[in-house]
């Protein structure tokens, strides 16, 4: 049924991000492939996975971003994934029922079983969050780790999503975004996280950790507060260096083009 | 976004098939159809043919074909379902219809109520289409008020252009046909012109900015792509064509889907029954049909998906 849930639980299942320090290492991304590879919406299909030019279905992508201009600009890394939303269009615009929004947790999935493949899911989704198998003929997206975070084989600590519990520095939590009390929502409230896009109006359950304000004193180390630019009115420039090779000079002034 | 053939063919044939269908059922209605057993084998035939190609075209794009019953299940909540479920229920009254002129070689009656009925579901299918598009925020040229109207009169006016033709080369039916398919032809294009105005007059919906929540710190921009290959999301959301040639392709589509047939169907409705007025009906619906599948191809590559936000776009 891709009505969403008439009587849904308080639960929100959800991530939160926190973009101060994510280092970019992508290990997210990898261990999510890999776990879902074998898991609840496997495989992950690769076109010329061992060629020049491979592609494939991943449910979570790095993206790096600069903000800003000059001495006050910072590069965040980014990943993106499915924010498993409240307002989920692209369970609402599935016409057979296989997009669904679960009831007890608010966890979005997708019944490959039912699913046509018309992509219009993808369509309504404004985070990219859908990638369409085109070897299954079904529409994938991230599961949240359904097949972990319940999963009583395994250890209590290791019932969270890859994502989560791979990455090196911490930049990823997990938890109920519906409980105010619950430890990701007292961070969010911390450090104001936030939701991306609020103005499609699809009321994505994970939140994103804002890089903290760059420290402008260099504290106590004695340390100037920015460094002085060099000065380069002085410089006589670089001289003109051949080979000694007409040709070669040819040859380097045409590939300099 | 990826103009995908299949559903471009879809959205023409089919627009045109129910305009084509519509338009006999309030003919019909009105006492406008002449019972002629032949003209309703090629007119319900000519509709319902373009109606199923464009369904069936609609399917080839699924993954899963075999399972494209399943898309008729959820009407409450998704319009590609609604769709499903009013495009075969119009199969019933048009059926109805086709059998009382066809086969009783009567239109009127209970069979012209079969015809209206028909339109009704017609112009229901066709709105539920655009609907699709128009109910999807992430695609802020889609989800736009004149893409409801433009599919309507496009489908009218494609119908209206069949119709000339089919009564041209009968001979037979309101000579004034040809009119009605030239002022439809300009109330389409005066929508699609709103349509035009509308979406190269909007404000950015969603900016970088919004996208990754970072516009507290300054101007956002892409610093480097998650991965350095090709994914679906950049093959069926990153289509984009160039302004120059989507203003000379828009000169096109109005030319060959508009201006042309609309004077040619003139022309026949001005010309005595016979070849000439014949011939202009059947240039009119080839311009219409190459008019039309230019102005649906822009309709799908001039619009951006807000996902490519993600990927170094700055506001869409």
């Amino acid at each position: 049924m891709t009505s969403l849930p008439a009587n849904p639980s308080d639960t929100k299942l959800g991530l939160v991000i926190d973009l101060d320090i994510c280092v970019g290492c992508h290990a997210c991304a990898v261990h999510c492939k890999e776990w879902n590879d074998g898991g609840h919406s496997a495989p992950l299909t690769d076109h010329d996975p061992y060629g020049s030019d491979p592609w494939g279905v991943w449910f979570n992508r790095v993206h790096t971003f600069e903000a800003g201009e000059g001495a006050d600009s910072r590069t965040v890394h980014f990943p993106r994934s499915c924010l498993h939303c409240d307002e989920p269009a692209c369970v609402t615009v599935c016409p057979t029922g296989a997009s669904y929004k679960r009831a007890e947790d608010g966890i979005v999935l997708v019944n490959a079983d039912a699913c046509i493949g018309c992509k219009l899911c993808s369509w309504a989704c404004p985070y990219g969050a859908r990638e369409y198998d085109d070897v299954d003929g079904v529409m994938k997206k991230c599961t949240m780790c359904v097949d972990r975070i319940y999963n009583d084989n395994l250890a209590e600590a290791d019932r969270v999503p890859v994502c989560v519990s791979t990455c090196p520095a911490n930049a990823r939590h997990f938890g109920d975004l519906g409980d105010p009390s619950s430890e990701v929502s007292q961070l969010v409230a911390a450090r104001g996280g936030y939701e991306l896009m609020p103005e499609m109006g699809y009321a994505p359950v994970n939140r994103y950790l804002p890089p903290r304000p760059r420290k402008v004193s260099a504290g106590d180390t004695g340390a100037a507060a920015a460094l002085t630019p060099v000065d380069h009115s002085g410089d006589v420039g670089v001289p003109e260096i051949g080979t000694g090779s007409r040709l070669l000079d040819w040859v380097d002034r045409m590939l300099s083009r | 976004m990826n103009p995908s053939y299949s559903v471009i063919f879809f959205t023409t044939a089919s627009g045109t098939g129910y305009g084509l269908l519509a338009l006999l059922g309030v003919f019909a209605t009105a006492g406008w159809l002449p019972a002629d057993p032949w003209l309703g084998i090629v007119g319900i035939g000519a509709a319902l043919a373009l109606v199923t190609a464009g369904l069936l075209s609609s399917t080839f794009h699924l993954g899963h074909p075999e399972r494209a019953w399943r898309g008729l299940t959820q009407w409450r909540s998704s319009w590609l379902s609604r769709e499903g479920v009013v495009a075969v229920a119009t199969y019933v009254p048009a059926g109805l219809f086709g059998i009382g002129w066809v086969f009783l070689g009567d239109t009127g009656g209970f069979w012209a109520a079969c015809g209206l009925a028909a339109t009704a579901l017609a112009a229901l299918t066709v709105g539920c289409t655009a609907m699709i598009y128009a109910s999807l925020k992430p695609i802020p040229r889609w989800s736009n008020i004149w893409v409801l109207p433009v599919y309507l009169l496009m489908a009218l006016a494609g119908g209206g252009v069949a119709a000339t033709l089919l009564f041209a080369a009968f001979g037979s039916g309101p000579h004034w046909t040809g009119w009605l398919a030239a002022g439809a032809l300009v109330a389409a294009w005066a929508a699609k012109f709103g349509y035009w105005g509308s979406i190269d007059g909007a404000a950015p919906r969603s900016t970088a900015e919004s996208a990754t929540g970072l516009g507290g710190i300054g101007k956002v921009r892409l610093f480097e792509p998650p991965h350095t290959g090709t994914n679906y999301l950049l093959q069926e959301m990153g289509f984009r064509v160039a302004r120059k040639h989507a203003q000379k392709l828009r000169r096109l589509a109005l030319l060959s889907g508009g201006a042309v047939p609309a004077a040619l169907c003139a022309i026949t409705a001005i010309s005595e029954p016979g070849w000439p007025g014949t011939l202009a009906a059947v240039l009119a619906a080839t311009s219409f049909g190459v008019g039309i599948v230019v102005e649906r191809w822009l309709f799908f590559a001039e619009a951006e998906h807000v996902v490519m936000l993600y990927y170094g776009a700055e506001a869409a």
